[in-house]
């Protein structure tokens, strides 16, 4: 301190060289504790993508198989049910599937799906994830109007057939499709797509 | 226009919070002896490796099961499921015995220096304080992977309770919380290695800043700084901010640290098997003990005075109690030390012989605790008084008592000692 | 106090056996041949894997040793197991204990437990002896409780007595289908595997480990500089 004939620059660079390097190694250290948190190999190996046999089931029907923990519903729709998904394009919150994060590219089609009959989606509310009951069947209990597809009990949202939200339904968004891809003409994997394992 | 308003914000905080006159009392304006030399690294060592064991056990208890039937499963699961788990966990072994590095090292300045001397008595006796509930810790937390070691190290100590006269038996059980180590006993030691010891330690660690900070610290020469103060500033003369100066010469010695911890880290984790012992990848199993077992090394030379100190009356409370008294031995030094001068420096050849006859019992103790007791074989039957005994054990007992006459004997050998005459300012 | 002595003495009586030693022999194995982990991979799945578990072990990180995930499917596992699954054995743990007087042990981390060594001395150092239930006895593990589940490839070995040496020694007394020179080949690789599964990151962990420490070089030459830098004041 008391000599006048210190080099500040060079005292300057050394602090500013030590920091830099410092709060890389600070960063570098912290990498390994906040990926810790992220899911394990026992975690990544029970979500690991599910294998359905799909030709069992029967036209109008729906299964439920478990993807990382939550339903995923295979609905294979008959003839009338794809007929009911043109009808009521003017009261869905989003025809259009705007919203592309809800269906991976190859499913941004007219019937959300790769073959047009067989539908998969994550059976999650897209409001605050409660599971949605199917109501496959047009009018019964959902009144004379409904085409035919999910209620969800918790606030009473409504999606179609194709898992698309109707207007006026406190979910924001259509159901999710997850990526799923065919191994054979009846074998589906869900969780798994061209592009890699999800 | 920045520096303005950087001190705006600094005066917002200092009316609300001493933050000012904090860093002023304990970084820019604490004046720390300028002649520390590279024993005076330890403590700021200890302080990183304190963080280190937090920060990691933070992490390791979100993946552990404390559940004696998945405890194992689950320290093999953060080493290959987790992401980074494996680093983590070998931060904190290797953690837990550099700890044990640091702090003996620490340790052994403050004999070499007097710095447990008058007035540094309470600094000193906090530091013991942090010495016994770190083993705690390191007892606590070695069961915790549940391995063959863990089980039969923790089987083995809580057993030494059971030798207290009277009501021995009882504290065992209270301690185990049944009828041997159980699922009871693992999930009340991780509950005080996770946070009963940790509070402890942290409010102990303070103590002992706070402590220091208020008499200031010691240096290689043992003379007060605060004697000798500058007529206008009221500065020691002999005293340098700890910041900027001994900030920057810390973390020179926090790099040399680092360097040292990953390469145990990353390629000899076991150390030879010295921080992380090959019996201990197998399960803990109540029915079998395994071929043999020692303490980690930290406890071995305490241990060995267990081990070396015979039944008296059939009884083995005597050689628990020594072990006791061995380590709590350290907390009477401030007042059996009765040398006109604190630092080895100016103290003549009785004393330091007696501190070197210390250090090698304390090593040669340790390296016999992590062995059989046989391991040098026997003495000959035909050899006078020890015929037949073990070596190793007749070694133990030998340099046991040495461990124990330089305490004994301090107050006689301190005051015996041909001092030589404590300069006024600090040397070099 | 009993039971302190008892355990005191447990202690004693146990450390006493640690000393006698074995003599054990170099396993010559190496973590970097990949072909010799493939080949005691698969040797690990069809001779151990029936009894005994690797419940820590995952099959797809025997991708680590150059296998495709569909070469682990077809060739190392059995049934629709997932690749993501552990090595997990079908037989109950009471029936193995009512077999074999014990539980086999998980192998995951044995090697960690046991040492190359000692794995490499112990799977050739089998040998037939008819006071044991299983008709087998071990150099290495006395009176162990695993039959030899290799011997129609090693052969059957013998304990002789040397007079001159006082010492016993291992004999082929039946040879299997395999050489002694090819079944210790086979051992190697197996241990080679098994040392690899205990540790499967511990290469992967050394070259991050060289990374860290170059690193930690440099903040040193910067801080040591700084340092000097300040301590010029200092007279």
């Amino acid at each position: 301190m008391a000599n006048q004939e210190v080099d500040r620059s060079k005292r300057r660079f050394l602090v500013a060289a030590t920091s830099v390097a410092g709060g890389v190694a600070a960063a570098a250290v912290a990498v390994p504790f906040i990926s810790s948190m992220l899911p394990s190999e026992r975690a990544k190996a029970a979500g690991a993508p599910v294998e359905v046999d799909i030709s069992k089931i029967e036209p109008g029907s729906i299964l439920t198989v478990e993807w990382r923990g939550k339903p995923v519903w295979i609905l294979n729709r008959s003839q009338s049910m794809l007929e009911t998904l043109k009808s009521h394009n003017d009261n869905l919150s989003d025809p259009s599937l705007a919203v592309t994060s809800q269906q991976p590219d190859y499913c941004k089609n007219e019937t959300r799906s790769i073959k047009p009959n067989v539908m998969v989606m994550v059976g999650i509310c897209t409001h605050l994830g409660c599971s949605p009951s199917p109501k496959l069947q047009s009018g019964a209990d959902m009144g004379a109007d409904w085409p035919g597809g999910f209620f969800c009990p918790c606030h009473g949202s409504k999606f179609d057939l194709a898992g698309r939200v109707f207007k006026g339904s406190p979910a924001p968004t259509n159901l999710i499709v997850p990526p799923h891809e065919y191994v054979g003409d009846n074998m589906l994997v869900i969780g798994k797509d061209a592009k890699g394992v999800a | 226009m920045a520096a303005s308003k950087q001190n705006k914000l600094i005066n917002w905080i200092d009316e609300r919070f001493p933050l000012s006159s904090n860093i002023k009392t304990h970084l820019t304006e604490y004046y720390a002896p300028k002649n520390f030399n590279f024993w005076y690294f330890f403590g700021s060592l200890a302080l990183l490796v304190l963080v280190i064991q937090i920060v990691t056990g933070i992490f390791l208890t979100m993946n552990y099961k404390p559940e004696a039937s998945l405890a194992f499963a689950s320290v093999e699961y953060i080493m290959r499921d987790v992401s980074w788990g494996r680093i983590i966990r070998y931060m904190h072994s290797t953690g837990a015995s550099m700890f044990f590095v640091v702090v003996y090292l620490h340790m052994f300045r403050g004999l070499m220096y007097g710095s447990y001397r008058a007035p540094r008595e309470l600094l000193w006796l906090f530091g013991v304080g942090i010495f016994l509930v770190l083993m705690g810790e390191a007892f606590f937390g070695y069961l915790l992977p549940w391995g063959q070691m863990s089980y039969w190290g923790a089987q083995v100590i809580i057993n030494l309770f059971t030798s207290i006269p009277f009501i021995g038996p009882d504290i065992s059980l209270w301690i185990r919380g049944d009828y041997t180590v159980s699922d009871a006993t693992l999930n009340r030691f991780f509950a005080f290695h996770v946070i009963a010891l940790p509070l402890v330690l942290l409010g102990l660690v303070v103590a002992h800043l706070i402590a220091l900070h208020e008499v200031g610290s010691n240096n290689p020469d043992g003379v007060e700084i605060k004697k000798k103060k500058d007529a206008k500033t009221g500065i020691p003369l002999d005293g340098i901010p700890f910041h900027p100066y001994y900030t920057v010469k810390d973390l020179v010695g926090v790099v040399v640290f680092l360097i040292v911890f990953s390469v145990i880290v990353f390629f000899a984790p076991e150390m030879g098997g010295y921080f992380l012992e090959a019996n201990n990848f197998i399960p803990a199993d109540p029915l079998k003990t395994p071929p043999h077992i020692a303490p980690v090394w930290y406890f071995t030379p305490y241990y060995s005075i267990l081990r070396a100190v015979p039944p008296i009356l059939n009884s083995q409370f005597p050689g628990v109690a020594a072990m006791g008294l061995s380590v709590i031995g350290f907390a009477f030094l401030p007042w059996l030390d009765k040398s006109p001068v604190k630092s080895i420096r100016y103290r003549g050849n009785l004393y330091k012989s007696w501190l070197a006859a210390f250090v090698v019992s304390f090593l040669i103790l340790g390296y016999l605790g992590t062995e059989p007791s046989n391991v040098w074989g026997q003495f000959d039957t035909s050899t006078l008084i020890v015929g037949g005994a073990d070596r190793a054990t007749v070694v133990a007992r030998i340099f046991s008592v040495v461990y124990f006459a330089f305490f004994i004997l301090m107050p006689w050998f301190t005051k015996k000692d041909k001092t030589k005459r404590v300069p006024d300012r600090v040397t070099g | 106090m009993k039971k302190f002595v008892l355990v005191i003495g447990l202690l004693f009586a146990s450390l006493a056996l640690a000393n006698e030693h074995v003599k054990l022999d170099r396993a010559p194995i190496d973590p970097n041949n990949q072909a010799s982990l493939q080949r005691g991979a698969k040797y690990f799945v069809n001779y151990c894997l029936n009894c005994h578990s690797a419940m820590s072990m995952r099959y797809n990180r025997l991708m680590d040793i150059g296998l495709t995930e569909a070469q682990i499917k077809s060739n190392l596992m059995y049934a629709s197991e997932k690749v993501g699954d552990t090595m997990t054995v079908a037989m109950p743990k009471a029936d193995a204990k009512l077999w074999f007087g014990a539980t086999p042990p998980d192998l995951s981390v044995e090697a960690r437990a046991r040492g190359a060594d000692w794995l490499y001395s112990y799977l050739r150092g089998f040998y037939r002896d008819s006071s044991r239930p299983t008709g087998w006895n071990n150099v290495v593990f006395d009176k162990v409780g695993m039959p030899h589940v290799l011997w129609q490839l090693q052969g059957q070995q013998v304990l002789k007595e040397d007079e001159e040496h006082h010492s016993h020694q291992l004999v082929l007394d039946k040879p299997g289908t395999l050489s002694p020179a090819q079944y210790d080949l086979m051992v190697a690789d197996l241990v080679n595997y098994l040392v690899f599964m205990a540790e499967p990151y511990k290469q992967q962990d050394q070259r991050l480990g060289i990374l860290v420490l170059l690193f930690l070089g440099l903040l040193l030459v910067l801080t040591y500089a700084l340092k000097k830098e300040f301590w010029k004041d200092i007279h």
